[in-house]
């Protein structure tokens, strides 16, 4: 009909395309200050000298045998939680879901430490296939729970922390019967990626990637199923399988984010939300600046962890909930949530 | 004195109540239903609390426990009643009461049946306190419960101011809640990792909530707060009950629904936080007592005082599974609320599919 619109969403795609750019160069500033930053600060020419000329040094191996597989970690795990923030809040259409308040890295803890207390597991290997079934389960549950396609934001919210109520009950039950496991737990399940190594990142790297890749490919019938069920289907969407297929990535991306470092909440809160300032409602771009910007936090709160009480840590569950709280609460002060 | 009966057109007598009018307008009404399910709820607990008196590594028949309990019993079955187990078994009649009504409010405020006290970050508030003592002074357990006190009263000040803007709403109050509880949650986690092993332990203990070793130390200061929070919320419950078809409704009632709020709330977060120092955070005692109270009533409104009761029996049966299944004190009382809790949960998933809700 007109050529202006067009050309305008043609400036605003190019706009976008060359935000993503920054976002990725954002991204890997962040990188190398996580390998720089540390107990042990490593200056810029040695993390060049670790990453491209390794010769044996203490510095090389800090930096390529503990600061590397910490910031892949941290990038991987970063882009599993807001993939499937971003993916959560469309399928429920719902602002506030993500997967920490929705309980299901709650499940996914809950069914790693029985698997650790009851079944004698140890290695990651283990750990990932417990927290896929932990976070399966419990994802439907909350959905079945908060009331499928009737939800609203708030009880969709209140069930999944119910869930993560009960699960938590059990967790702490189990840590108090068996001492030895209470020991390693407790570590484990404030989300932390201090124990990252290669293994780690080699093992989960395969499962986040599929996850990516279903998240991604879900972005045009997760855009139609945002104007309601009727006008998707009328789209040529299958809402079922767009259903199913969400639910499944974001199995794959909580469970096996959770399995590497424990749970971690609000990153998947957040980030979405940014993201749609920048973008708009646009879910392939959405996901897209998701996929960039989450690890940006994630390091980001990993690198502030290290540095507030150096020379020890707070891990970077710690750091995103405490950051995190105030956004939830300023997110859910807004005017337009009243509406909700 | 006149009486009419209000009951539906098909007959059925599930909700009917009687009306009795006195001189001047002045006006009762009594739901025969409730006050049955009430009573035989004050008696279940009274039961239940002699068999829990009676249960333990010495066990007491129940006769024998009431003889001692009305001064005829023997020496030294006057001081394990007396001084070991009674102070223990009315601390959890005082908690489950406490935390059933609180959770009654809460449900009533928000208008939701998962809005409790304890999703909401009250009793996280209350773990925080506890656990900083616990952890960073190796406080004793008087110590204890006041770092609890101070961290659910600030933690509720604090929700309620967040949550304040142009008056409370249900919504935003349990948004905000949730909100602070991740992140109080991350708080006690944070303090559990730079604890040593022993202090986790026992840490650990209290969040779970436990009634071991509760002596009359925990009970005055519990029976002092519930015998002033008691009278002044069952004193809104009309107002609450007004309130629960909407504020403008209740504003054209004549009820002040901001204040009447604010009170109710704020008479609910001290409850919780008392039952917190006094015993840890038990956890969804306050969820399922209201629920379970409304089924049993079948009354409409808030069901403040069978919330109570049923609170209390929850807590007394509780404790006294976890005895008898695990011996005395192996298991913290927690444990099993939280598995009741877990049970309920799928029950509420069951019921509002068959309901069709789902």
């Amino acid at each position: 009909m007109s050529a202006a619109p067009v050309v305008a969403s043609r400036a605003r795609q190019g706009a976008r395309a060359v935000g993503l750019l920054a976002a990725l160069a954002v991204l890997a500033a962040v990188a190398v200050a996580s390998i720089a930053v540390g107990a042990r600060q490593m200056p810029l020419d040695q993390v060049w000298h670790g990453l491209f000329h390794y010769a044996g040094t203490p510095g090389d191996v800090v930096v390529r045998d503990l600061r590397v597989p910490r910031t892949l970690l941290g990038v991987l795990v970063g882009l599993g939680l807001g993939l499937s923030g971003a993916v959560m809040q469309a399928l429920t259409r719902n602002p506030l879901a993500e997967p920490g308040i929705l309980g299901v890295n709650a499940g996914a803890a809950a069914a790693v430490v029985s698997a650790i207390s009851f079944l004698g597991a140890s290695t990651l290997g283990e750990f990932v296939w417990w927290a896929f079934l932990g976070a399966g389960v419990v994802s439907v549950v909350v959905y079945v729970l908060g009331g499928s396609r009737s939800a609203t934001p708030v009880r969709l919210a209140l069930a999944g922390t119910a869930a993560s109520a009960a699960l938590v009950g059990y967790i702490n039950s189990v840590q108090l019967m068996d001492s030895k496991a209470l020991d390693k737990l407790r570590f484990w399940t404030v989300g932390s990626l201090a124990s990252a190594n290669m293994d780690t990142v080699r093992q989960v790297a395969p499962f986040l990637l599929v996850g990516a890749v279903m998240a991604f490919s879900l972005g045009r019938p997760l855009n139609a199923m945002a104007m309601g069920d009727d006008t998707a289907r009328a789209l040529g969407a299958n809402l079922t399988w767009t259903r199913i297929g969400a639910m499944a990535a974001i199995t794959l991306l909580c469970g096996a984010a959770t399995a590497a470092c424990g749970p971690i909440t609000f990153i998947g809160l957040m980030v979405p939300h940014l993201v749609r300032l920048i973008t708009g409602p646009d879910m392939r771009w959405v996901l897209a600046y998701s996929a960039v910007l989450s690890p940006v936090l994630l390091l980001g709160a990993d690198v502030i962890g290290r540095v507030v009480t150096r020379p020890a840590e707070l891990q970077v569950g710690i750091v995103t909930a405490l950051v995190g709280g105030p956004v939830f609460i300023y997110l859910v002060r807004r005017k337009r949530m009243a509406q909700l | 004195m006149t009486q009419t009966t209000n009951a539906k057109p098909d007959g059925s007598t599930a909700s009917r109540s009687r009306v009795l009018r006195g001189p001047g307008g002045t006006a009762l009404r009594l739901e025969p239903r409730a006050l049955v399910a009430g009573l035989l709820l004050a008696a279940v607990a009274l039961v239940m609390a002699i068999v829990l008196i009676g249960t333990g590594d010495f066990e007491i028949a129940p006769w024998d426990v009431v003889r001692t309990l009305l001064g005829e019993g023997s020496p030294a079955d006057d001081f394990i009643v007396n001084d070991l187990r009674l102070p223990r078994v009315l601390v959890a009649v005082l908690v489950g009461a406490a935390l059933g009504m609180a959770g009654a409010v809460f449900q009533s405020v928000s208008r939701n049946p998962l809005g409790s006290p304890d999703l909401l970050g009250f009793s996280y508030g209350s773990a925080v306190g506890a656990l900083a003592v616990i952890t960073l002074f190796q406080g004793g357990s008087a110590a204890v419960a006041a770092g609890a006190v101070a961290g659910g009263l600030l933690t509720g000040a604090a929700v309620y101011l967040v949550a304040y803007r142009q008056g409370i709403h249900g919504y935003r109050l349990v948004l905000v809640g949730i909100g602070a509880s991740a992140m109080l949650l991350a708080l006690i986690q944070y303090l559990l990792t730079k604890a040593k092993l022993v202090d986790a332990t026992r840490a650990m203990v209290w969040l779970t909530g436990s009634l071991a070793g509760r002596d009359w130390s925990q009970v005055w200061p519990l029976l002092a707060t519930c015998a002033v929070v008691f009278p002044l919320v069952l004193g809104q419950g009309r107002a609450l009950r007004m309130m629960e078809m909407g504020d403008d409704a209740a504003y054209a009632l004549g009820v002040g629904v901001e204040r009447t709020r604010m009170l109710l709330m704020a008479a609910a977060i001290v409850l919780t936080t008392a039952a917190s120092a006094a015993a840890g955070p038990i956890s969804f005692v306050a969820l399922a007592a209201p629920q379970l109270a409304r089924r049993l009533t079948r009354s409409s409104g808030p069901n403040l005082l069978a919330g109570a009761l049923m609170g209390s029996v929850l807590l007394l049966v509780s404790d006294w599974a976890s005895q008898r299944a695990f011996g005395a004190d192996q298991l913290p009382v927690g444990v099993v609320t939280g598995l009741v809790g877990g049970v309920y949960l799928l029950w509420l998933l069951v019921s509002e599919r068959k309901a069709g809700r789902i």
